[in-house]
């Protein structure tokens, strides 16, 4: 099966003007691939580059070299060098990312918060509000909240808020930065079972996981991405 | 290959020079503008961002380079060869522009129903109760008291003005709106509430907009894509997570490390 993404002698550098032009290089030679089905863990210390290279996978980051294809729609799009419009489209369909915080958006309720990547892409309303009940539900996020913007939530909540919004479009590749940090044990397995389901519908995963538990559940394999960091 | 059907700029702006006598206003500088886009301009004042946005806008003729838009019929026109009445008519119908200080965009001394039917009436619309119907809706939709309809703006806050001048804006469902700051000088809290109508009108109605702002926070909430204008020239482009998150060019890192964390 050919791979949903594949990654080729990425590399990364951080030039920093204010600091008088300092280059600081992050990953080199980065190089793996994840299949449709599967979950691949990104390991390695704090400060290794795992998620500078989740953004440089969701175009945040621009690379210095390298490439990074993506299956999209029976074609390949490179990350690296796709033209903006192309990305934003790769986005829209393909590529989702989830990290652990929530961008709040002020008087936006969390319900629509969570339904809104699938109305932008033409979903039908009342559809993308059922679905984004079910997972707030599933999230165990209580339903007088619902309706109120998250921007009063706790921490924790607004996590939960911003995961759902993750998993309201079936993407086909996912990025995951840490879902699971600081939630408690019954949301923690709540997340995993999204995760799960998702795998078991055929999307690619690609994870950071520092719950070794989590981990152990659900990596079909890990990266060592220890072998990509640039010496400092 | 995408499969996609092919989608075409709304707007192309190709090396464009604006110049006020001998001094430089923006120079040669080239963007698209797509369907649905809203394009923030960002830079501090005196960059060249509100020279270039109403160059773009058809009210400033570039000494070089020139503004294509696409019309509804899919056919393109460039928009300082049109005459001076097709101009307007666009500017009137299709377009919107938004001013940062209300006064500049409103006329404030006829009535606020007045102020919204006047693009209607500008189309051919002759119907005074319709006029009246479709204002105050405009008017309720941008969260202004229908009671207040034959008020004037002189009697209106600034974040109400500013509300006002959106509505009168939006009532002919234009495809494209040019804001230069508009929310530049409201309290915070009017400015949320501002900018949250807005991203829903943009949403709803599918407007493409370009946006003049020194407010990077405002540019995150609304923008998709970003251009940074330093001494007239763009020095840097980006989807806006790209600009904020990884700047490259200098001036960039300099605007985005003086953001205020919230």
């Amino acid at each position: 099966m050919s791979p949903v993404l594949q990654l080729r002698d990425v590399e990364k550098s951080f030039r920093l003007h204010l600091q008088g032009g300092t280059r600081l290089s992050v990953i080199r030679g980065a190089a793996f691939e994840v299949a449709a089905g599967e979950c691949a863990v990104l390991h390695g210390p704090s400060g290794s580059g795992k998620s500078s290279l989740l953004k440089m996978i969701y175009g945040t980051y621009p690379c210095d070299g390298g490439q990074i294809r993506i299956a999209a729609g029976g074609a390949a799009v490179d990350v690296a060098t796709a033209e903006l419009s192309a990305l934003r489209r790769l986005r829209r369909d393909t590529l989702g990312y989830v990290s652990q915080f929530l961008r709040v958006i002020p008087r936006v309720a969390a319900l629509d918060v969570v339904a809104e990547p699938v109305i932008s892409r033409g979903g039908a309303p009342e559809t993308a509000r059922a679905r984004a009940a079910a997972l707030l539900a599933r999230l165990n996020l209580p339903e007088r909240l619902w309706a109120l913007p998250p921007a009063t939530f706790s921490g924790g909540e607004q996590q939960r808020v911003n995961i759902a919004r993750g998993f309201a479009h079936p993407y086909p590749l996912l990025l995951l930065d840490e879902p699971t940090a600081s939630l408690d044990a019954a949301n923690r397995r709540a997340v995993v079972g999204l995760i799960e389901e998702a795998r078991a519908g055929g999307a690619a995963i690609l994870g950071i996981f520092h719950d070794k538990d989590v981990r152990d559940r659900l990596a079909d394999r890990i990266i060592d991405v220890g072998g990509f960091a640039a010496a400092a | 290959m995408t499969g996609e059907t092919q989608v075409l700029p709304l707007l192309e702006a190709s090396g464009v020079t604006v110049l006020y006598g001998r001094q430089v206003g923006c120079s040669e500088v080239s963007l698209d503008l797509w369907p649905g886009e809203v394009l923030a301009v960002v830079g501090e004042s005196g960059s060249g961002k509100t020279t270039l946005l109403r160059c773009l806008a058809g009210m400033l003729p570039p000494a070089q380079g020139r503004v294509d838009y696409r019309l509804r019929d899919g056919g393109v026109e460039e928009v300082y060869a049109m005459t001076e009445a097709r101009r307007r008519a666009l500017q009137r119908s299709d377009w919107g522009f938004v001013y940062q200080t209300p006064a500049d965009g409103l006329r404030m001394t006829v009535s606020a129903g007045a102020n919204v039917g006047e693009r209607l009436m500008a189309l051919g619309s002759r119907h005074y109760g319709e006029i009246r119907r479709e204002a105050l809706a405009w008017l309720e939709r941008l969260e202004i008291d229908g009671a207040r309809i034959d008020e004037r703006p002189q009697a209106f806050s600034g974040g109400m003005r500013q509300r006002l001048q959106i509505a009168r804006n939006l009532v002919t469902a234009p495809r494209l709106v040019f804001m230069d700051e508009p929310t530049g000088g409201l309290d915070v809290s009017v400015q949320a509430r501002i900018l949250d109508t807005l991203r829903g009108l943009v949403r709803d109605m599918g407007l493409s907009v370009v946006l003049v702002t020194h407010d990077l926070g405002v540019a995150r909430l609304l923008a998709d894509r970003m251009l940074v204008m330093k001494d007239g020239r763009v020095v840097e482009e980006g989807l806006t997570d790209q600009i904020l998150e990884d700047p490259q060019h200098a001036y960039a890192q300099l605007l985005v490390s003086s953001i205020l964390q919230a």
